[in-house]
């Protein structure tokens, strides 16, 4: 629908290279290092131990006995299994699915394998013909949870899709756009290069916008993007905007999903420095905190301007992104502080490469 | 022909100077000069005051007071220019304009629109201030008083009470009393999350009233008197009035 206004063949077929592309993508192993991947992985588990142990035990009495009997033996394994997946994942996603399919089901295989004769060594005699069937179960629970992984990556793509989309009729502001091409005309005859510099803006901007925005991409590109707003809104606003940044050293090279920052830096603009008759200052941090990622931003506040409407389509776009990205591993807040609006979000710290 | 004397109104300087080359572009078409260029409402009426303009070109999304309680406010000046909006973008705007007949130009500007605009402005009837009001979704932030030519524009928020007496209605401030031309019933209809009645003849800012005081006297109709910081009149509630104004102060 997005590419409906091209007539040329080219884009067109450039544009369906691209889908499959995208489709390609879609298929993918879940990232081991997702808090929200563990946790169901856990709840998988044992949810099959304890349903074994139902299956086992002979009365209500041995249910408790059978599921700890069980849960004794699978723990150590999983643990295990999933400290080395997470060691891997960033291994594991450069490879094809079908790759990394097999890789991770060699994996399970060969760890529980390998555990399950520690412990049958250690404990009584070993039983071979079981710890076999212990490993086939490992795979098969393995190869269903991959599966599951799979098919819930798929319902959600179209969710991904719909944020694209979202994240598009939130960020075409119209007034951003009219005023900046206005803008752009006053200085074409008096600063001819100032205009030209302007319009590039303009162009990398609309290009950000139109682009696949479901892959992460590093901090960086996301902070130049910024600068490149800002510089528009400059020629506008003058004086009247100041702009503050902070950048860890480090946090640049975060991955982060695109058109994160660009929006609430735009809202920053339109609620805290535009009502405003004075000089107005926005405050941008990027930090790091051991192993998470923190972005804080502030403007100044205009009680009586919050009827202007885009701030809460913007910030929730923003948090739907998160969460589709980062589960629950990732927040958004936002608050008014004295005088100053605040908007604070944590997300994993994922280096680029 | 004598030049249209034009004012423009508007905070961005880019968007400033693209008028200024689109006026001078439109010359042959339309003689005009430029007698101001302000940058926010205020600036404007004060220019205004001193030079008079046949034209206000106004950017209607403007910090401090929109483009149109611009328009609102400068209806009580002698003459006042024919106003002509300027905007990128605002639909709730646009669809008022076009009901009441209100001119306006969308941004990027073209010298043809703006050529067009400043004929129709030179030629056409004024827009009244009731158009204005009946435009403006928004309260306005000022009152603005006209005293000897100059418009006076008094902030709601330093306003202690208003008053109606006989054809005017007294706005009272920490400093002193203006006097203006309007109904106290529609003042309480645009201000009403600002001011409460506390008479038939009296609306207070909500946000003052400190207390309440017994009045002893035996006048019939008024026993309490509302008592506001920053004031030391006591203005006295009517039995009719009372019961809201209680609950408002118990909340």
């Amino acid at each position: 629908m997005l590419f409906a206004g091209i007539p040329r063949s080219p884009a067109l077929t450039e544009h369906k290279a691209l889908s499959i592309r995208q489709n390609d993508r879609t298929d993918a192993l879940p990232d081991f290092r997702n808090l929200g991947v563990v946790a169901r992985i856990l709840l998988v588990v044992n949810g099959a131990a304890l349903a074994a142990a139902l299956v086992r035990a002979q009365g209500v009495s041995e249910i408790g006995t059978q599921f700890f009997e069980i849960v004794f033996w699978v723990e150590p394994v999983l643990s295990v299994i999933l400290t080395v997946l997470y060691a891997a994942s960033a291994l594991l996603a450069r490879l094809r699915f079908a790759a990394g399919f097999l890789c991770t089901l060699a994996i399970v295989a060969a760890l529980t394998l390998a555990m399950s004769a520690v412990q049958s060594l250690l404990g009584r005699t070993p039983d071979w013909s079981g710890l076999l069937y212990g490993v086939a179960l490992a795979i098969a629970l393995a190869a269903l949870l991959l599966e599951y992984f799979r098919v819930r990556r798929r319902a959600f793509s179209p969710a991904l899709a719909e944020a694209r989309l979202q994240a598009l009729q939130a960020r075409i502001r119209p007034h951003f756009l009219f005023n900046s091409l206005n803008a752009v005309l006053a200085i074409i005859r008096g600063d001819p290069r100032r205009a030209e510099g302007a319009l590039e803006d303009l162009a990398d901007l609309f290009r950000s916008l139109l682009a696949d925005n479901r892959q992460l991409i590093p901090m960086r590109e996301e902070i130049s993007l910024c600068r490149q707003y800002l510089n528009l809104e400059h020629l506008r606003l003058g004086e009247r905007l100041q702009v503050q940044w902070t950048i860890d050293p480090g946090a640049e090279d975060a991955l982060v999903p695109p058109m994160l920052l660009q929006p609430l830096v735009e809202n920053a603009v339109y609620h805290g420095i535009e009502p405003g008759l004075a000089v107005g200052a926005i405050e941008i941090r990027i930090g790091l905190a051991g192993d998470r990622l923190v972005v804080a931003l502030s403007n100044p506040y205009y009680p009586e301007h919050q009827h202007r409407q885009g701030n809460r389509m913007a910030l929730a776009n923003i948090r739907e992104r998160l969460l589709l990205h980062f589960d629950v591993e990732a927040k958004l807040d936002t608050g008014v502080d004295g005088e100053r609006y605040r908007i604070g979000m944590v997300m994993p710290y994922r280096r680029a490469p | 022909m004598t030049p249209l004397r034009v004012l423009i109104v508007d905070d961005e300087p880019p968007a400033r100077a693209r008028l200024r080359d689109l006026l001078d572009d439109c010359q042959a078409e339309v003689p005009n000069v430029i007698v101001g260029e302000a940058g926010n409402g205020p600036e404007g009426i004060n220019l205004l005051c001193s030079n008079p303009a046949d034209v206000a070109l106004v950017d209607i999304h403007m910090p401090g007071m929109s483009g149109i309680e611009f328009a609102r406010h400068i209806q009580v000046i002698e003459a006042p220019p024919a106003v002509i909006f300027v905007t990128a973008h605002d639909q709730y705007a646009v669809e008022a304009f076009e009901v009441n007949a209100v001119d306006y130009l969308l941004k990027p500007v073209r010298a043809s629109r703006i050529a067009a605009a400043l004929k129709k402005a030179a030629a056409g009837p004024r827009v009244t201030r009731e158009v204005f009001d009946r435009v403006d979704p928004q309260p306005r932030r000022f009152l603005s008083v006209n005293e000897r030519g100059r418009l006076t524009l008094v902030p709601l928020t330093d306003v202690l009470y208003l008053k109606a007496e006989l054809k005017y209605v007294t706005v009272r401030t920490p400093q002193r009393e203006h006097l203006i031309e309007e109904s106290l019933a529609r003042l309480e209809e645009e201000f009403g999350n600002l001011f409460i009645r506390i008479h038939r003849n009296c609306l207070v800012a909500r946000r003052l009233i400190r207390g309440f005081e017994h009045l002893d006297g035996d006048e019939a109709e008024a026993s309490w008197a509302v008592l506001l910081e920053g004031c030391n009149e006591k203005l006295p509630v009517s039995r009719r009035q009372w019961a809201q104004v209680k609950a408002l102060a118990r909340s």
